[in-house]
């Protein structure tokens, strides 16, 4: 039993994780029509970027050496996200594969270049203390606090998207836009201006997955492959452009992979597509996505 | 095909034909087999599997991440059956025998592929293809029992034709080349044959061709098929030739590289797979020269970049563009069936 809630409870944190980074990834794709292949290189910039901030005031031992390296890293990301959609994507909004092949460019590029820049070693951050070693849970024993912590920031990061959609302004003009992109700009709204502010905040959140992701677990070349493929499956599954679809196809994924890994190690990854199989064969769109 | 377009291929394949012998007459002995195995062999191989991708994109608009590893299904199917292999894992199979297997389990891989993903269209297909070749990649990797993981399975070395053997670089050579063309060649006949023609038919306009009558899912599925049987060949001499395979020649990586060869040649032609798979190549060979070794993926990265930026019709459009500028005067540019596939594509106006 002690196992069976340890696993379940991995793959919530997995999950966790994975939602933050995929919510990035629906958003832009739910408002602008873009499939943002460069979502994995946007992760792995803020986990080195943010690295490079934390590293010295880590060894100088400030307290908030973890916190000013989440910032950078998310900060970065999003400056870099804005900077693509404005350089390279916003000219040619609506010519969607033409969009998806230059964000595949770019990724090539950007984790490239990353590559030269920081070599190949794996980077992990430390949490700071106090989200730092283990708490005590009724009928687990102890388990890492940060991993927890992960649940509580994609559960703040969720609620904050809901916020946003549902009761700004600027979430208004995002679901009008969503809707009918012409018609919002009918209305007066500047939408290339709105485009390059989701895209900011897509970017971010994937900085921001990027950092924790790092915290978590090292963060290493490769990364921005592995989790541009979970931000498709995840949206895949739980439908594109919905924020609850993409926790639904969060908390699957993430339950799913644990669950494999647990059950049956060396087909684990099966079962994850079995599950996408399934959702396409079913519901094209997605669990909770629109038809 | 005009009759121009059969004779423009022929002095083409007749040229690539000799030019092994060709080679030496202006270059050192030993650069000409470098340039014949490395280079140009290597670019037929790669270009066969690049091609599976531009044909689905070409005659039916679908542009499927999957082929690489599609192809990668036949490199393990021959590497797990074939005698010789390391570690063995079935082996006892001839070349004979394991290549057709081999071709045979592309072309289901293929039928499955196109099964899965024939609800969607554009940009859904290219991430449900990215996310299933990627499964089947991390699958590979992780399954030791099947495919060895992450070591993949060595010693493919390849049969002896009529007494000649594979390793020899000019038989290599010929056979990718043989087996290039006659794929080529057989993907512009089946575009003439009433399957290919609804093929382009769903490409243009899907609703029209269900009234019509025809089943939509079936020929798309079927169309995918062929493009497994096509990478599979592919899959195979790309297996010989590196004397084996392992997962992290269908990964991302891998995946990517064929769609840059499809995409910088050009997807308004099958064509473009070979010259976009050329000059990756040569970029590869000798990134060395041009900008760092180690950062061969900056620059192929900034080709491609370019190439999407300025020209979507790849290599061929631009060669398009440039015929069109000089012979102005001239009506009907050739090439411009080719780019006007692609073109829709990408989405774009038409502009000719």
């Amino acid at each position: 039993m002690d196992l069976a809630a340890t696993i379940v409870l991995n793959g919530l944190t997995l999950a966790a994780l994975y939602f933050v980074v995929a919510s990035g990834f629906s958003l832009i794709f739910g408002l602008m029509r873009v499939v943002n292949m460069a979502h994995g290189a946007m992760y792995l910039v803020a986990g080195y970027v943010g690295y490079a901030v934390f590293e010295p005031l880590y060894d100088r031992d400030v307290w908030y050496a973890w916190y000013a390296g989440l910032a950078a890293g998310v900060a970065f990301a999003a400056v870099f996200g804005a900077a693509v959609q404005v350089a390279l994507l916003g000219w040619m909004q609506g010519q969607e594969l033409r969009q998806a092949l230059v964000t595949i460019g770019l990724s090539i590029i950007v984790a490239d270049q990353l590559l030269a820049f920081y070599g190949g070693t794996p980077r992990q951050f430390f949490a700071p203390d106090a989200i730092f070693g283990a708490t005590q849970l009724p009928g687990i024993g102890g388990y890492p606090t940060f991993r927890l912590v992960q649940i509580g920031v994609a559960v703040a990061v969720g609620i904050g998207l809901w916020l946003l959609l549902n009761r700004t302004r600027l979430g208004i003009m995002i679901r009008a836009g969503v809707d009918d992109r012409q018609m919002l700009g009918a209305c007066g709204v500047n939408v290339p201006l709105i485009g390059i502010a989701v895209f900011a905040l897509g970017a971010a959140l994937a900085g921001l997955g990027g950092v924790i992701g790092a915290t978590a677990q090292p963060l290493a070349m490769g990364a921005d492959g592995r989790f541009l493929l979970i931000s498709l499956v995840v949206v895949i599954v739980g439908g594109m452009g919905s924020v609850t679809g993409t926790a639904v196809g969060a908390v699957l994924i993430g339950l799913a992979e644990q669950i494999g890994q647990a059950l049956f190690p060396t087909y684990s990854v099966i079962l994850t597509f079995v599950i996408m199989v399934a959702v396409l064969a079913l519901r094209p769109q997605g669990i909770l996505g629109r038809a | 095909m005009h009759s121009r377009a059969i004779l423009a291929t022929l002095v083409v394949l007749a040229l690539l034909l000799a030019l092994p012998w060709l080679l030496p007459q202006f270059l050192p002995a030993n650069q000409a087999q470098f340039w014949t195995a490395n280079i140009l062999g290597r670019a037929i191989v790669f270009g066969i599997i690049a091609m599976s991708l531009t044909f689905l994109a070409t005659y039916g608009g679908f542009i499927s991440l999957a082929q690489m590893m599609v192809a990668g299904v036949a490199g393990y199917t021959l590497a797990i059956f074939v005698d010789g292999a390391l570690p063995r894992i079935v082996g006892g199979w001839g070349y004979a025998a394991a290549i057709p297997l081999s071709l045979v389990a592309a072309t289901v891989m293929g039928l499955v592929v196109g099964a899965i993903s024939v609800r969607t269209r554009d940009i859904y297909l290219l991430m449900i293809t990215l996310a299933l070749a990627m499964g089947v990649f991390r699958f590979i990797e992780t399954n030791i029992a099947w495919f060895n993981g992450y070591e993949g399975i060595r010693n493919v070395v390849g049969p002896t034709l009529f007494g000649l053997d594979f390793r020899n670089a000019f038989v290599f050579y010929h056979v990718a080349l043989g087996t290039a063309a006659a794929l080529f060649l057989g993907i512009l006949y089946l575009v003439k044959t009433p399957f290919g023609l609804v093929l382009q038919g769903i490409r243009d306009n899907p609703r029209r061709v269900a009234a019509l009558g025809y089943s939509v899912g079936l020929h798309r599925i079927a169309a995918f098929g062929v493009a497994g049987f096509i990478a599979g060949c592919g899959g195979v001499l790309s297996t010989i030739y590196n004397i084996g395979i392992s997962p992290g020649s269908i990964g991302l990586g891998a995946t990517v590289n064929i769609l840059i060869m499809s995409v910088v040649g050009g997807l308004g032609h099958p064509a473009g797979a070979f010259i976009g798979s050329l000059i990756f190549t040569v970029f590869d060979t000798f990134a060395a020269t041009i900008y760092d070794r180690d950062r061969f993926n900056t620059l192929i990265g900034l080709v491609f970049l370019v190439i999407v930026l300025v020209s979507p019709d790849g290599a061929i459009g631009i060669g398009a563009k440039l015929r069109r500028l000089l012979g102005a005067g001239r009506n009907h540019p050739r090439g411009a069936e080719g780019s006007r596939a692609s073109q829709q594509q990408a989405g774009e106006e038409t502009t000719p």
